[in-house]
């Protein structure tokens, strides 16, 4: 007697990879990060700091106004009225010119000229004007070394402690928010790529009548869990391949960028419960797959129902910036449990927060239960539908022949 | 042992009686055709067969069992609602598929060639089959059913979309499997197919049998008193006979009670008609049909 599920399970894993799409798919994320390093230090090497240094000219009608220190790439030139300060404009003498009115200290508007049409002033000239207004303002009230500190922004250095009081092993931060969000992007891709590839791969039988066929030899579990598993296994390996490529491009990255860039880590943890999210959510969103597809007469009337579940995968996305300033949020507690964003949700806020351990337990117990209840749904679904061509029964109808079988 | 025994098998759908006490059996060696109009039970009744659905009650039997894995392994089945993998080869589609039946991977290989070789599709063993045409593809169709040689196969409507080579081609593979003890069970609206291939027939409508057994004694059973005469010259009504007729290439003559066709031929010599053709009138499967199951219903 042949092993059956194997043979399903093979085929459908060896016709997934082969696929083109997958191919495209699977290789495209990690060459498109490979590509942004890449102009990044393409445009690093171009764009390198000018040598040219910006002329500003400068009316002072209070008087008294003297650069009081050197500005990189920057050069502040007293001029005696806007009339000489324009023709100098206009003949190149200078880049532009600002205008300190009598009433400045009182109404805090400075009026600038310039020949350039831009949206708004460049940083590095409003860093300059500000900063040399400031500091002449402040040079009769405070000691020189004050006016630097006010002058220049706090930095606030934040070290996390364990319960013991020794400093924590995992720091949190910006850049440990990196790597999860990036895992959950792709995780997210990765859910509805595999479960797209479920529902068509059982779209494509009944589309093609091959169902009567295969069932005249195979059990519809057989099918079934063969389908789950080849496709599923597709889609876990082009997980693994892309979190295999990320510790290398994390170290191109890591040359390229620098800063930050050089904090970040992807731990084993994460990279483990990545996996087992991906599996349980993979699963979850491929039942709903093969339930749609045993209704539905073709591919394309299932792929426009599939959708409507799987883009609550990426539906934590949506609440991101929530996430990063109120992480302790309940929606949070909802979406971790609730099953279709249960393994986004997850990979987003492990990497921002720790999660409570009943929480995960919580939401892989759910997870689980969906997965058994919405496989015995779509089991349900297959005896019923799969033979039947033709219009997709209604809400209510499938419903009823649920209760009835 | 019979290869298939249908045994007072019911099955109902809500309330829709598809299948209302069936029993018959097919025998090793045989071609049996079922027919039937529209909505008769034939594929319910064959879907049984497969253990894809369930009787309600009453039994079926593949070679003495009750279908199963088992069993699933010894059929071919070939259903009316089919198609192929598009995007693979057709060596790669027999190969899965025959897999599944059990068949070991050395095996497949050997045995499709040979069946490709035998159909003329060999040159298309390494084609998509989306390349191929709607014929070629039946023809693929039908190897998938028997490449894992299995005892009894199951054709449901082999011939539709077939052309006249095609057709004689899948006629012919079933009489080589009859020849080799295979049963085969036919289902087909195609009158003439089952009489050129079929042993015994089972006509169902309404999910009940209402002719079965071989298929000359039914044709005979249903034979009228009449013969067909085929003559250059008029032919004229002699004694005995009560209605004429004309067709044609040839004329029907109803004969009484009391005549038999040596008489009709005697009397029609003795009048000196020049008679080319003399045969006993017997009913095509298709007047049969119609006799049968109602004038006013077409076939499937």
């Amino acid at each position: 007697m042949p092993n059956r599920t194997g043979l399903i399970l093979r085929h459908e894993f060896v016709h997934t990879i082969k696929k083109k799409g997958f191919v495209i798919l699977t290789l495209a994320v990690p060459l498109i990060i490979l590509l942004g390093i890449g102009i990044f230090r393409l445009a690093s090497s171009v764009v390198s700091p000018s040598a040219a240094v910006t002329r500003i000219g400068y009316v002072d009608h209070i008087g008294g106004f003297e650069p009081l220190y050197e500005l990189a790439g920057i050069e502040l030139i007293r001029v005696e009225s806007e009339e000489l300060a324009t023709e100098e404009l206009t003949e190149g003498a200078l880049d532009e010119y600002f205008v300190i009115p009598a009433d400045y200290v009182a109404a805090g508007t400075v009026a600038r000229y310039t020949l350039a049409k831009e949206l708004v002033p460049p940083p590095a000239v409003s860093s300059a004007i500000e900063g040399f207004l400031d500091s002449n303002l402040l040079a009769s009230e405070v000691p020189p070394e004050l006016i630097g500190r006010v002058l220049t922004p706090t930095s606030i250095v934040t070290t996390t402690l364990t319960a013991e009081g020794t400093v924590a092993e995992d720091q949190g931060g910006f850049t440990n928010f990196i790597i999860p969000t990036l895992f959950g992007a792709l995780l997210a891709i990765a859910l509805n790529v595999s479960a797209n590839y479920v529902l068509q791969s059982l779209g494509e039988e009944k589309e093609n009548r091959l169902m009567e066929i295969l069932l005249s030899t195979v059990t519809p579990s057989q099918l079934l869990t063969g389908k789950l598993l080849g496709r599923g296994a597709a889609g876990l390996l082009q997980v693994l391949v892309w979190a295999a490529s990320i510790p290398l491009l994390l170290q191109l990255a890591s040359a390229a960028i620098g800063g930050a860039v050089r904090a970040i880590q992807l731990t084993p943890g994460l990279l483990v419960l990545g996996v087992v999210y991906f599996i349980l959510g993979y699963l979850l969103f491929a039942v709903v797959a093969l339930g749609i597809a045993a209704v539905c007469s073709t591919v394309r009337e299932a792929q426009g129902i599939a959708p409507l579940f799987t883009l609550a995968a990426v539906a934590p996305f949506w609440f991101i910036s929530l996430l990063m300033f109120f992480p302790d949020s309940p929606i949070w507690v909802v979406f971790s449990i609730f099953p279709f964003t249960a393994p986004v949700t997850m990979m987003l806020r492990l990497g921002i927060t720790g999660v409570p351990t009943w929480q995960m337990v919580a939401s892989m117990a759910v997870l689980v239960a969906s997965v058994l209840g919405g496989l015995w749904i779509a089991a349900k679904l297959l005896r019923i539908y799969l033979l039947m061509y033709g219009k997709r029964p209604r809400l209510r109808e499938i419903v009823h022949a649920l209760r009835a079988a | 042992m019979p290869a298939v025994e249908v045994i007072d098998v019911v099955k109902a759908f809500k309330e829709k009686v598809a299948v209302d006490g069936l029993s018959f059996s097919v025998d090793k060696g045989e071609i049996f055709g079922l027919i039937g109009p529209n909505g008769a039970g034939k594929t319910t009744t064959l879907r049984m067969m497969m253990d894809i659905i369930q009787p309600d009650t009453g039994q079926v039997r593949i070679f003495g069992e009750i279908p199963s894995q088992a069993t699933k392994g010894r059929l071919g089945y070939l259903p009316e609602e089919r198609g192929l993998y598009k995007n693979l080869t057709v060596i790669e589609t027999i190969s899965y598929l025959a897999s599944l039946k059990g068949m070991h991977v050395q095996a497949i290989e050997s045995e499709a060639d040979a069946l490709l070789e035998h159909t003329g599709m060999l040159p298309s063993k390494r084609k998509k089959i989306e390349e191929l045409s709607k014929g070629m593809s039946q023809i693929i169709q039908l190897i998938v059913t028997i490449v894992h040689d299995p005892e009894l196969v199951i054709l449901d409507e082999p011939f539709a979309g077939l052309d006249p080579v095609n057709t004689e081609r899948v006629k012919q593979l079933l009489l080589e499997l009859r020849e080799r003890g295979k049963a085969v069970i036919l289902s087909t609206h195609q009158m003439n197919q089952v009489e050129a291939v079929c042993d015994r027939i089972l006509m169902v409508n309404e999910g009940r049998a209402v002719l079965y057994g071989a298929l000359d004694e039914i044709r005979t059973a249903h034979r009228g008193h009449a013969v067909l005469v085929e003559s250059d010259a008029e032919v004229p009504l002699v004694a005995g006979v009560v209605e004429r007729r004309t067709h044609k290439d040839h004329v029907e003559l109803t004969l009484d009670a009391a005549s038999t066709p040596q008489r009709t031929l005697a009397a029609l010599v003795r009048a000196g008609v020049p008679i080319e053709r003399f045969a006993v009138s017997t009913p095509s499967l298709h007047e049969i049909f119609l006799q049968t199951v109602g004038g006013d219903r077409d076939a499937e």
